[in-house]
């Protein structure tokens, strides 16, 4: 056992974690973005633009995998115009990582933000606007503090899925070990090579996240449905 | 102070076509549900687009269809009430005035002067219905809007509040002195509050007139019903002062001169008089009484010998005493008190 534990590497959970937490941030901000700008839309952009952001979630991983591949390979426009100019590579680097789980988690966060939004009385907002506050100050100190709880939830969500991602990850950035190899792809590796005892480590692992996830989504929405319930009485 | 709306916007099957002009005091646009009230309101404030039209407040054009302004609501200065307040749930009492007051901190006496003493640092869930009402008002007036419009500002009340809280509204609208349009369907708020008033059937509201003048002589069918008048039915011209009412089967002399294209007549459910003398001007011999009870009055249907339609009559239990006195043999009404519609 201690011997187990004195020849673990550690890589993959500092790998996965901090892939997690940056997609988690970038896809907090652009969900919260594309949320906002797609309840204003008309109803045509917005069945088109719903669609597009929702796609990553219901296209196999490993189909977005090969796009973001496609799309930031050094072979092609995009890849040889960031190498060139900023000397960024994506692939089979951990940007790669974070990049492919921020694209795959992106849509949980957006459509969390989209339903917290869609729930706001719309009253609320155009009383907002009656009384000559400006648009922003309307989205800041109004529309995401009340919707708060969703957000929130979808953040954690995003976070989680981030976390565990594998199909796209595995083919934008990889599996080199103390660089891009997350949990996810260790435990997939170590199981072609029939090493059980230390896939099932990393699966515990994975289970003890997801499961701390969950309860602090429900304790975060039970805490805001106590809150509903208030303002009824 | 003047404000000026010539506006219409098609939805659906729904036209709406307003038309008036009205100054300081208070305007209230009566209608039944979904006739287009708030809409209207919603037009002025910027919330809604009319199809065309112009709206200028005091000289300042809000919307002009032909010119291409409209105006968007932050820019408009009207103060509106939602019907359910719209307070925002995030925020304490203090904390939704103060953004409307864009960020001032707002004076005690400000808080006092809308009985919000105490309340400053409670969350609108934490509110009752009357406080939840005091606060939006003083919140769409920190904002110094250049008119007010009230959305049916009762109706979400339990009605022994009401009668507190109109008295309030009714202090601070006349203290305010401004341009204050008033959204209802019920005439007796309407009848206590308002200087003037537009009746709107079926999004068409053309002109304001006197509270008083408009309950005297609504002039339309649809007018006379939001008015509360019980008895209408077609009528016929006879001559210069009589009319010929076949449902009822009866012949009225009118005071007011019946124009050739009369439509309809009305007489209120409180004007009829009670008599067995079958004798006078407008006297008729009734049949078929029907009664119900109110708490505080009787409600009698009858019909007039020969008639179809049932007319209704009100009478307080204290005038009129079932157990003491029998029921009336004719019904009389003075020619004044014949409404004379179109």
């Amino acid at each position: 056992m201690t011997e187990f534990f004195q020849n673990l590497d550690w890589s993959p959970l500092i790998i996965s974690l901090k892939t997690g937490a940056i997609s988690a941030v970038i896809c907090f901000f652009l969900g919260l973005f594309a949320a906002a700008k797609i309840m204003k839309a008309g109803p045509r952009t917005k069945a088109v633009f719903d669609g597009i952001f929702t796609l990553p979630m219901v296209i196999p991983p490993t189909a977005a995998g090969f796009f973001l591949l496609l799309l930031f390979s050094r072979k092609r426009p995009l890849g040889m115009f960031l190498f060139e100019n900023f000397n960024i590579s994506v692939v089979q680097t951990w940007l790669g990582c974070v990049i492919a789980a921020s694209v795959i988690a992106f849509p949980l966060m957006y459509q969390n933000a989209r339903a917290a939004f869609e729930q706001i009385d719309s009253d609320i907002i155009l009383a907002a606007r009656t009384l000559g506050l400006s648009e922003r100050k309307i989205f800041w100190k109004i529309v995401v503090p009340i919707a708060r709880p969703g957000l929130l939830s979808g953040a954690i969500l995003t976070f989680a899925r981030a976390l565990g991602e594998y199909g796209a990850t595995s083919m934008l950035a990889g599996n080199i070990a103390g660089k891009t190899g997350t949990i996810s792809q260790k435990i997939a590796m170590v199981m072609q090579d029939g090493d059980y005892k230390l896939a099932g480590f990393w699966t515990i692992v994975v289970i003890i996240i997801a499961l701390a996830i969950i309860v602090a989504v429900n304790l975060l929405l039970g805490k805001s449905r106590n809150q509903k319930r208030n303002q009824k009485r | 102070m003047k404000l000026y709306v010539d506006i219409r916007k098609k939805t659906g099957d729904f036209n709406l076509d307003v038309t008036f002009e009205c100054g300081s005091g208070t305007h209230a646009i009566l209608g039944a549900s979904g006739c287009g009230k708030s809409m209207t309101l919603k037009c002025i404030a910027g919330i809604e687009t009319p199809d065309e039209g112009v709206i200028i407040l005091n000289n300042k054009v809000l919307y002009d269809s032909k010119k291409k302004i409209n105006l968007p609501p932050q820019k408009r200065s009207t103060g509106y009430m939602f019907q359910d307040y719209a307070l925002f749930p995030n925020m304490t009492v203090r904390k939704n005035i103060e953004i409307a007051a864009k960020g001032n901190t707002v004076e005690k006496s400000y808080f006092s002067r809308f009985h919000l003493d105490g309340l400053e640092e409670l969350y609108p869930y934490q509110l009752s219905g009357g406080q939840k009402q005091r606060t939006a008002m003083a919140r769409m007036l920190a904002a110094s809007p250049e008119m007010i419009m009230l959305d049916e500002p009762f109706s979400a009340l339990d009605s022994h509040l009401k009668w507190k809280l109109e008295k309030e509204v009714k202090q601070t609208l006349e203290e305010l002195n401004t341009i204050t349009l008033f959204v209802s369907h019920d005439r007796d708020e309407v009848y206590r509050l308002c200087d003037t008033v537009g009746a709107m059937e079926n999004g068409k509201l053309k002109e304001m007139k006197r509270v008083k003048e408009f309950f005297e002589n609504p002039g339309s069918r649809v007018a006379a019903l939001l008015s509360g008048c019980k008895n209408i039915a077609k009528a016929r011209r006879i001559s210069k002062n009589r009319v010929f009412v076949p449902d009822w089967n009866i012949e009225l002399e009118t005071k007011k001169e019946v124009p050739d294209d009369i439509g309809y007549v009305g007489i209120r459910a409180h004007y009829l008089k009670a008599t067995d003398e079958i004798k006078g001007k407008n006297t008729f011999i009734i049949e078929d009484i029907e009664i119900s009870e109110d708490p505080f009055e009787w409600n009698i249907s009858f019909r007039c010998a020969g008639g179809t339609q049932y007319l209704q009559w009100k009478v307080s239990k204290e005038i009129w005493s079932l157990e003491r006195m029998s029921l009336p043999k004719a019904f009389k009404i003075s020619p004044e008190n014949i409404l004379i519609l179109r």
